[in-house]
This record gives structure tokens, C-alpha cells and sequence, in this order.
């Protein structure tokens, strides 16, 4: 994608010869405005560290269920938070980087199903290899994800609608392939449910699906900060216009995006069947919007250009800690929706008033 | 600026046509930037100068006609190949992204990656080195990034991201840097530091295209003045030959050339 770089490796000193006398008296040099009051100095930081909000409210919510809800601050209820919500969380890399563009995809949930399903009628019915079940199975997302993809960039159709439309078409895929029929544990492959299988650490177990959503965000967060294809994504979802002019391929960008969101789902399918233990064609279908949630509680921006991917992690763990917090303590389950409601709206609003002084 | 009869020309145009459907906006326009000068382009709305810029940009095609640059006929296809070229535009609808830093926007689509395998294998950007050479830019540009150059351009004024748009251009443009309306959208000050900022880039001997309303900023930094009309460039004169009621004059049709004694 980037292959100009290195020719131009020294762009600048190449090109900028220093004028004889090269005029430094600073007319135009970059100041901060004023002092500010703490409020402004609060969104100030916010800004420029997105990931102060949802970090803050994470710690402040664990730190009050650890001490009023029983049973909440141990260290096999951490792990077991994160089992809960590491399918939501990895389905939220995928939504983040479609989000940063200024997209949104609500079919994330459908393709994971679709994929899912697609390992179990290759491995079980068709009795294909496991291994290789489980890349076909994963490559089912990647083509979704391109068929997302293709409806956005080439019938220039918005992502909200694409994605509602291949939300049906993939769910219906997934039902017809699978019969509406689960395969039972007992017919799944030790491969695909090794996700679930994991190891004692301090006498809470850990499962290596954990390590690998872990392992993933990393990942992503690397290449979303250091790479030019992750500048690139922010630049696109920030201003696609501006985007154009400075000549990145917006459409090579977006396209690329989506291809990678599915195989980022695909993947997660193997995910779900080791947390689930079954293949089942209606299991996590309430994921999309979950996967959202996460996104926008983690603090990235539903207008594009503004987020962390790490920030996702941290609403999904926000979003666990609220349910298994307040379950403990005694709470009907309808207050956990109640609560996420409540933290969706905040988190917006608080990102509503951070583009505001942005622009 | 010396303007010896046989300065040579960095970028030029012949006979440029373009149509939007029944719109004819360029009109066999010609156009002409010789090496070191500041070339002022005015025209009353719908004259043609932004499909002229447009054009001389690479974004977007004209019908018919010829462009040159440095003697060599081109087809400028997208502003990357014009920019490739080393012809660098900052457009009116200032191309930043605001949520970025202002040394990933001065390098937006030409990022720089570390050398070795954390470049090759892991496509890491040397963040280091291209703020050195932002902060090197802006510095010569007289933009002095006192804070940081790591900051959001969001947090910047107008005036301030205006000049990161504008530093970009002159990082890059080695031939011409095109300015579109660099001063519409700003207050008194800030068009003075604009100003300032294209002299900084002349006095380094990179020509300059202004498109611009502004009357006496023109005449205090422009060479010439390319007056375009009805499509067409009317008149090509030394701002030192003609005052600005007269330009203003020919550029609204109140006056010919023909009145004033200057060809085309």
C-alpha cells in the first residue's frame, strides 16, 4: 500500500531547501489558547487520551461492586467476565475499525453465525478435515465481509443499510445451511472447541479464547496506531474528502476494512462455538448491537475518525462488570439493560461534546 | 522578482475546455506560472478559476487542451499523479482530518516507515521522523510548533490549520504550490500570517498559483495577475502595470483590455 515511502525516504530534507535566511519570528506559531477552566481542561484530555473515560469508569465500577457486591472481587469472577463478554469484544474489533471509516455493520453477529455454521456442515456433514473446516469456515467470513465490502464501495449503498440488508440475507444463509438444527457437543470437534479449553492460573481458570481476544486487540491496536493503513482508516472516517485529495484510494481503504472485519468475525465463530461448546444457528444473535455497544461505550465516535480500539475492550469489560456487579449484589436483571442504556447515552453525549470543541 | 523575457515557464496550458453539461466553465483558457513568481488567478463566481485549479490539480479532467509541465506535455489523471509531479494544491475545503496529528496530516498518503524489518515486515511508521521533519518544515515556514506537534489539528484555530495545510504543501511542492482561497474562511490576522506564509515559500524560489478575492493581498504578494472571465483568461499583466480598480474592472467586464492597452 505503501510502497512511495521508500522512495521518498527523505521527502522533506530532499525538497526543503533551507532559504538563506529562513524567517523564524514566529507569526504564525502554534500556541495554546489561554488558560482554561478544569472543565475545558477535563475535555482537553479527553481529546487527546480517549481512553481516560471508559478506563475511569471501568476502575470506579469494579472498585464499588468489589466492595458492596459479594462474590464480585475474585479473581475467577474476573475471568469469568471476561469469558462473558470476549465474543462481544472480538466481534467489537471488527465493528471499531468499520466504525473509525464512519461505517457500521450490523451484520457482524449474522456472519459469525453463517461461519459457525459453515465449520460445522463442513467438518460434521461433509466430513472435511477439521483444520481445514475450520480456514473454510473462517474464509466464509472473510467473503462476507467482502460482499459488505463490494455493497458499500461499489453500489455506493451507506454501510447502515448495506449491513441491515445482508443482516437478513446472511441470517437466512445460516439457517438454511445448518437446517435450523444444532450440532450437539458432543459431535463437535475437540479443534473447534479448544477456544473453551484452558488452564489454572491462582485457582481461577482462564481459557484460551481469553488469551486469544487479548492477543487480537494487541494486535489491532498496533496496527491502528503504526501502520499507515490504521492512519489511513482514522483519515477516511474523519474527513473521506480530504481523504481523496491527499490521494489515499478511499475505496481500496474501505474495502479492505470490511475484508478484514470479516476475517476477524470468522475467526470469532471458532470463538463462540469453544464458549458455547455447541454449534447453534440462533446462539448470540442479540451480538450485533452488543458489539456496538462496546464500540460506543469504549468511547470511539459513531461519526468515524475519533477512537481507540482499545477502547472497545474496555467497554465490553464495562459493560461485564455492570451485569456480573450488579447481579451479585442482588439487582433484577433488567437493571443491567437499564444501566447499559444509561452508559450507551452518556458515552455519546460525552463524545457529542468533544466533536464540538473539536471542530 | 526578475522578469527577463525568457524566464522559464514551470507550468503552462493551452486551449484548456471543460463542460458540465450545458455549462461550459473553461473556455480554451489559457494558463501560464513562469519559475519564482507569486501568479495571482482573480475572476468574478463562475469564471472558471476553480475548474482552472482543478485542472492544473489533476482533480479533475479537462475536455480538451494541452498542460505542460516543465516543457512536458501531461495528463494529470488524480491529484496524486499532479502531486507526484510536484505540483502541491491546498484546496478550499481544506484537506485535514481534524482527529489526526498535525505531523500524520502533513504526511497523510506518503507516511514514512522505519527502516529494516519493523518497516518491511511489521509496517511500522517512524513517527519520530516525521515529526522532526514536520517540526523542520513548519519551522522554516516560520510556523513554530512551540507545543506539540503531536497535537489533534482539531485543536488548532483556523489560521493554525490553515498553515498545517498550507506547511504540507511546501514540504512537498517542488515545482508549484497552488493556494485556493487560503484566506476566505479567516479573520484579518490570520489572513496576515497566510500571507506571510506564501512569501516564506516564494523566498524559497517555489512558485505560487493564489486564487483570491482579496484586492490588496494580491497586490502585495503577487508578481502577476491571471484575470479569468466567462471561461476565458482575459488578461495576463505585472500587478506593477495595472491598479487594482482596473483589475477589478476587467474582472467584472466594465473594462476590456483592449480599453486599458493590455493583450491577453
Amino acid at each position: 500500500m505503501n510502497e512511495r515511502s521508500s522512495e521518498l525516504a527523505d521527502p522533506v530534507a530532499a525538497r526543503v531547501t533551507p532559504a538563506a535566511n529562513a524567517p523564524t519570528t514566529g507569526l504564525v506559531e502554534i500556541e495554546q489558547t489561554g488558560s482554561l477552566g478544569p472543565i475545558q481542561w477535563v475535555e482537553r484530555k479527553m481529546l487527546s487520551r480517549p481512553l481516560i473515560g471508559p478506563l475511569a469508569v471501568l476502575i470506579v465500577a469494579t472498585i464499588v461492586f468489589s466492595i458492596t457486591a459479594p462474590n464480585f472481587g475474585t479473581l475467577q469472577n474476573f475471568s469469568l467476565i471476561m469469558q462473558q463478554v470476549q465474543v462481544i469484544a472480538m466481534l467489537g474489533i471488527a465493528q471499531t475499525l468499520i466504525i473509525l471509516t464512519a461505517g457500521i455493520d450490523l451484520s457482524v453477529a449474522a456472519v459469525m453465525l453463517l461461519a459457525q455454521v459453515a465449520m460445522g456442515k463442513f467438518a460434521v456433514n461433509l466430513g472435511i478435515p477439521v483444520e481445514l473446516a475450520l480456514v473454510l469456515g473462517i474464509l466464509v467470513g472473510v467473503a462476507c465481509g467482502a460482499v459488505n465490502g463490494l455493497i458499500v464501495t461499489k453500489l455506493n449503498i451507506p454501510p447502515f443499510i448495506a449491513t441491515l440488508g445482508t443482516l437478513s440475507i446472511f441470517y437466512a444463509l445460516n439457517i438454511f445451511i445448518s437446517d435450523g438444527e444444532s450440532v450437539p457437543y458432543a459431535d463437535v470437534p475437540a479443534l473447534f472447541n479448544w477456544l473453551g479449553t484452558g488452564f489454572q492460573v491462582a485457582g481461577a481458570t482462564f481459557t484460551f479464547g481469553q488469551v486469544l481476544t487479548l492477543v487480537m486487540f494487541l494486535v489491532f491496536a498496533y496496527i491502528l496506531r503504526n501502520t499507515a493503513w490504521g492512519t489511513h482508516i482514522y483519515a477516511v472516517g474523519d474527513n473521506i474528502e480530504a481523504a481523496r485529495l491527499t490521494g489515499i484510494r478511499v475505496n481500496r481503504v474501505l474495502m479492505s476494512v470490511y475484508i478484514v472485519a470479516g476475517l476477524i468475525i470468522g475467526i470469532t465463530a471458532w470463538l463462540l462455538i469453544g464458549r458455547i461448546g455447541s454449534i447453534s444457528p440462533t446462539a448470540g444473535v442479540g451480538y450485533n448491537l452488543a458489539s456496538i455497544t462496546a464500540v460506543v461505550i469504549g468511547g470511539t465516535s459513531l461519526f468515524g475518525g475519533r477512537g481507540r480500539i482499545m477502547g472497545t475492550l474496555l467497554g465490553a469489560l464495562i459493560v461485564g462488570v455492570f451485569s456480573s456487579g450488579l447481579s451479585l449484589a442482588g439487582f433484577d436483571s433488567l437493571w443491567q439493560e437499564f444501566t447499559i442504556g444509561v452508559l450507551i447515552i452518556g458515552a455519546v453525549a460525552v463524545d457529542q461534546r468533544l466533536r464540538k470543541i473539536g471542530r | 522578482m526578475s522578469v527577463s523575457t525568457q524566464t522559464n515557464l514551470v507550468m503552462e496550458a493551452r486551449g484548456l475546455v471543460k463542460r458540465y453539461g450545458h455549462v461550459t466553465a473553461l473556455d480554451e483558457t489559457d494558463f501560464e506560472i513562469r519559475e519564482g513568481e507569486v501568479l495571482a488567478v482573480i475572476g468574478d463566481n463562475g469564471a472558471g478559476k476553480s475548474s482552472l485549479i482543478q485542472c492544473l490539480a489533476g482533480a479533475v479532467q479537462p475536455d480538451e487542451g494541452e498542460l505542460m509541465i516543465g516543457g512536458e506535455a501531461v495528463h494529470l489523471k488524480s491529484p496524486v499523479e499532479a502531486r507526484r509531479r510536484g505540483i502541491e494544491t491546498v484546496f478550499q475545503s481544506l484537506a485535514v482530518s481534524p482527529a489526526l496529528d498535525i505531523s500524520s496530516n502533513i504526511f497523510l498518503g506518503r507516511e514514512i516507515r522505519k527502516r529494516g524489518i519493523a518497516g518491511s515486515v511489521f509496517r511500522m511508521l517512524d513517527r519520530k521522523k516525521m515529526r522532526e521533519e514536520s517540526l523542520d518544515v513548519m519551522g522554516q515556514l516560520g510556523l513554530q510548533t512551540l507545543q506539540n506537534i503531536g497535537q489533534s489539528v482539531e485543536t488548532l484555530s483556523g489560521g493554525q490549520r490553515q498553515g498545517v495545510a498550507v506547511a504540507r504543501a511546501a514540504a512537498f511542492g517542488s515545482k508549484v504550490v497552488i493556494l485556493d482561497e487560503p484566506t476566505a474562511a479567516l479573520g484579518v490576522k490570520e489572513s496576515g500570517r497566510v500571507v506571510k506564509l506564501i512569501k516564506d515559500i516564494n523566498a524559497r524560489g517555489i512558485p505560487v498559483v493564489l486564487i483570491s478575492h482579496n484586492m490588496p493581498q494580491i497586490f502585495e504578494v503577487a508578481d502577476r495577475v491571471h484575470i479569468q472571465r466567462l471561461g476565458k483568461r482575459i488578461a495576463l499583466v505585472e500587478t506593477s502595470q495595472i491598479d487594482m480598480a482596473d483589475a477589478v474592472a476587467l474582472m467584472v467586464g466594465a473594462k476590456t483590455p483592449a480599453d486599458l492597452g493590455i493583450g491577453s
